[in-house]
C-alpha cells in the first residue's frame, strides 16, 4: 500500500465507510507505521463514544451479554461498535476467535460493527492495541462501544483503564465464594452482573458477591429495616458514592438487559455528576503516557547496541558475575 | 514492532450441523500461526460476507457437507465481490463431488479441500496463494 492511502482510509472512516474501518483496524493491530499517522488524524475526533467493558470467568456468558445488551442498545437507537478479545496460542502465535459465535443476532445490523482480535500474547485481558481499535471505532461515531476482554478472571484489569464503566460478568456454580475473595475482579467491577440465572445457586451466588461488596466497602451499610446507615468514615455520603448493582440476567434469552442498560447510564450520570469523569480521563492519559514512554524508551535504548552486547550482559547475569540490577545500571550509563 | 497475522474465517454456511471438519481445520490453522475467526453453523451468505468484511479476512473456509455448495458458493463469492471483498482467498472443505471441483474454481474459489485432506496441505496452500497476491 501506498503511504498516501492511509489519508484516504482515514477520511473514508470518518466518512462511514465499513471497510476502511476494518482495514484500519488491521493496521493499528499490526502496529504498521502508517496506523500511527492514522490514530494522530483520528484523536480529534475520538471521546464521543461511551466505553463499557465486559469481564469474567470464561463461560460465565460474556459473549451473549454483549449481544443481548447490543439489541437493548440499539433498540434505543444506538449505534453500537464491539470489539471482543480471545487468547493467542502461547505455543503457535495462532489464535481461533469464537465471540462472534454467541453474538449472531446482531448479523445484517449496520448500526454495529464486530471485531475480533487476539490478545497476542498481551496479560491483563486485553491486547497491547485494544485501546487504539477502540478509539478507531469511537472516531467512526459509534455512540457505544462495547468490549469484551479474554475470560480468565482474576487479572484483567487492564479493562478498568480503557473502560468507561466496567461490568464483571459471574454465573452460579463457578466455585465457592473465596474465588470472589481471591480476584481483584470485583474491585474493578461498576456493575455486577449474575448470568444465566435461570439455573439453580443463583441466590448463593448473588450473596456470596454481595458480601464481598460489604467487605470491601462498596455497599453501603443498612439498617434493620433497610434504610441506609448514615454516611461514615467507610461508607462516604450518598453524592459521591456509586453503590455497584447486582443485577441478575439471562442473557440467551434477553432477560434483565433493559436493568442493565438502565445501571450503565445511572453510572455514566454518577461518574459526570461527581467529576470522576474527568479526573479518571486526566489518570488514564498519564497512564497511557507513561506506559508508551517506557516502551519507546526501551525500544531506543536497545536500537543503540547489537544483539550480541546485550547476550554478553545476558550471560554475566547468568554466570552470576553480575547481578540484574547492577546489570541495568550499566546498560543505562552506555558502558 | 509491526507484527502481521493471516487472517482466516472458517464459517459453515447452510442448514447441516457437522462442524467437526470445520473445528479440525480452525485448530490446524491456529496452530499454523493464524487468527482464525470462528463463526459457528448455518451462516448465511450475507452473514459470511458481513463477517469477512468486518473482520477484514485473507481467507474465507466454508465447510460445506449438505450438498448445496453449487448454490451457496456463487452466492457468498459474488457478495464479497459487491463489498469490495474480491482479493480475499475463497477455500471449500467437505463433501464437494469431483465433477464439481473445477465448476468451484471457475467461480473463483482458489481451493477445494476433502475429507482426508491433509491439514498441511491448506496451510501451504493459503501461505503461498497469499504470498502471490499482488498487494502482499
Amino acid at each position: 500500500m501506498p503511504d498516501d492511502s492511509i489519508t484516504t482510509l482515514v477520511q473514508d472512516v470518518l466518512a462511514g465507510s465499513r471497510r476502511a474501518l476494518a482495514r484500519l483496524i488491521t493496521r493499528v493491530e499490526n502496529r504498521t507505521a502508517e496506523a500511527h499517522t492514522a490514530l494522530a488524524a483520528l484523536y480529534p475526533h475520538t471521546g464521543r463514544a461511551y466505553l463499557v467493558g465486559i469481564t469474567g470467568a470464561p463461560g460465565t456468558g460474556k459473549s451473549s451479554v454483549v449481544n443481548a445488551l447490543t439489541r437493548t442498545l440499539r433498540a434505543s437507537g444506538h449505534t453500537v461498535g464491539i470489539v471482543a478479545v480471545d487468547p493467542t496460542s502461547p505455543f503457535s502465535g495462532g489464535a481461533v476467535l469464537g465471540d462472534r459465535i454467541r453474538m449472531v443476532d446482531l448479523a445484517g445490523d449496520r448500526g454495529v460493527f464486530i471485531r475480533s482480535m487476539a490478545n497476542r500474547g498481551s496479560l491483563g485481558g486485553l491486547a497491547v492495541t485494544t485501546g487504539d481499535v477502540v478509539r478507531v471505532l469511537d472516531a467512526a461515531g459509534f455512540d457505544y462501544v462495547l468490549i469484551e476482554t479474554v475470560g480468565a478472571g482474576q487479572s484483567e484489569v487492564d479493562i478498568a483503564r480503557t473502560a468507561y464503566t466496567t461490568i464483571v460478568v459471574d454465573a452460579p456454580g463457578l466455585g465457592d465464594d473465596v474465588q470472589a475473595i481471591k480476584a481483584g475482579i470485583l474491585e474493578i467491577a461498576d456493575v455486577l452482573v449474575v448470568n444465566k440465572a435461570d439455573r439453580p445457586g443463583v441466590e448463593n451466588t448473588v450473596r456470596a458477591l454481595r458480601t464481598m461488596l460489604e467487605l470491601g466497602h462498596r455497599v453501603r451499610p443498612t439498617l434493620h429495616h433497610g434504610q441506609l446507615a448514615p454516611p461514615t468514615r467507610f461508607a462516604p455520603p450518598e453524592y459521591d458514592f456509586w453503590q455497584v448493582p447486582i443485577l441478575k440476567t439471562v442473557a440467551t434469552e434477553n432477560e434483565g438487559m433493559e436493568a442493565l442498560a438502565e445501571a450503565i447510564e445511572r453510572h455514566r450520570a454518577h461518574l459526570q455528576e461527581s467529576g470522576l469523569m474527568a479526573e479518571r480521563a486526566r489518570h488514564r492519559a498519564e497512564t497511557e503516557l507513561i506506559e508508551r514512554l517506557r516502551e519507546a524508551l526501551l525500544v531506543r535504548l536497545l536500537a543503540g547496541r547489537s544483539p550480541d552486547d546485550l547476550e554478553a550482559v545476558v550471560q554475566r547475569v547468568v554466570q552470576r558475575e553480575l547481578d540484574p540490577g547492577s546489570a541495568v545500571r550499566e546498560l543505562l550509563d552506555g558502558r | 514492532m509491526s507484527e502481521q497475522k493471516i487472517r482466516v474465517l472458517i464459517a459453515k454456511p447452510g442448514l447441516d450441523g457437522h462442524d467437526r471438519g470445520a473445528k479440525v481445520i480452525a485448530r490446524a490453522l491456529r496452530d499454523a500461526g493464524m487468527e482464525v475467526i470462528y463463526t459457528g453453523l448455518r451462516q448465511t451468505p450475507e452473514m459470511i460476507a458481513e463477517a469477512a468484511l468486518q473482520e477484514d479476512v485473507d481467507v474465507i473456509g466454508l465447510s460445506i457437507l449438505s450438498g448445496a455448495h453449487l448454490a451457496l458458493v456463487p452466492r457468498i463469492v459474488e457478495l464479497l465481490r459487491t463489498e469490495g471483498l474480491d482479493d480475499v482467498l475463497v477455500l471449500v472443505g467437505g463433501i464437494i463431488p469431483d465433477e464439481d471441483v473445477p465448476t468451484m474454481h471457475e467461480m473463483g474459489v482458489s481451493g477445494v479441500f476433502g475429507p482426508g485432506t491433509n491439514t498441511e496441505d491448506i496451510v501451504n496452500h493459503i501461505k503461498s496463494a497469499l504470498a502471490a497476491r499482488p498487494d502482499a
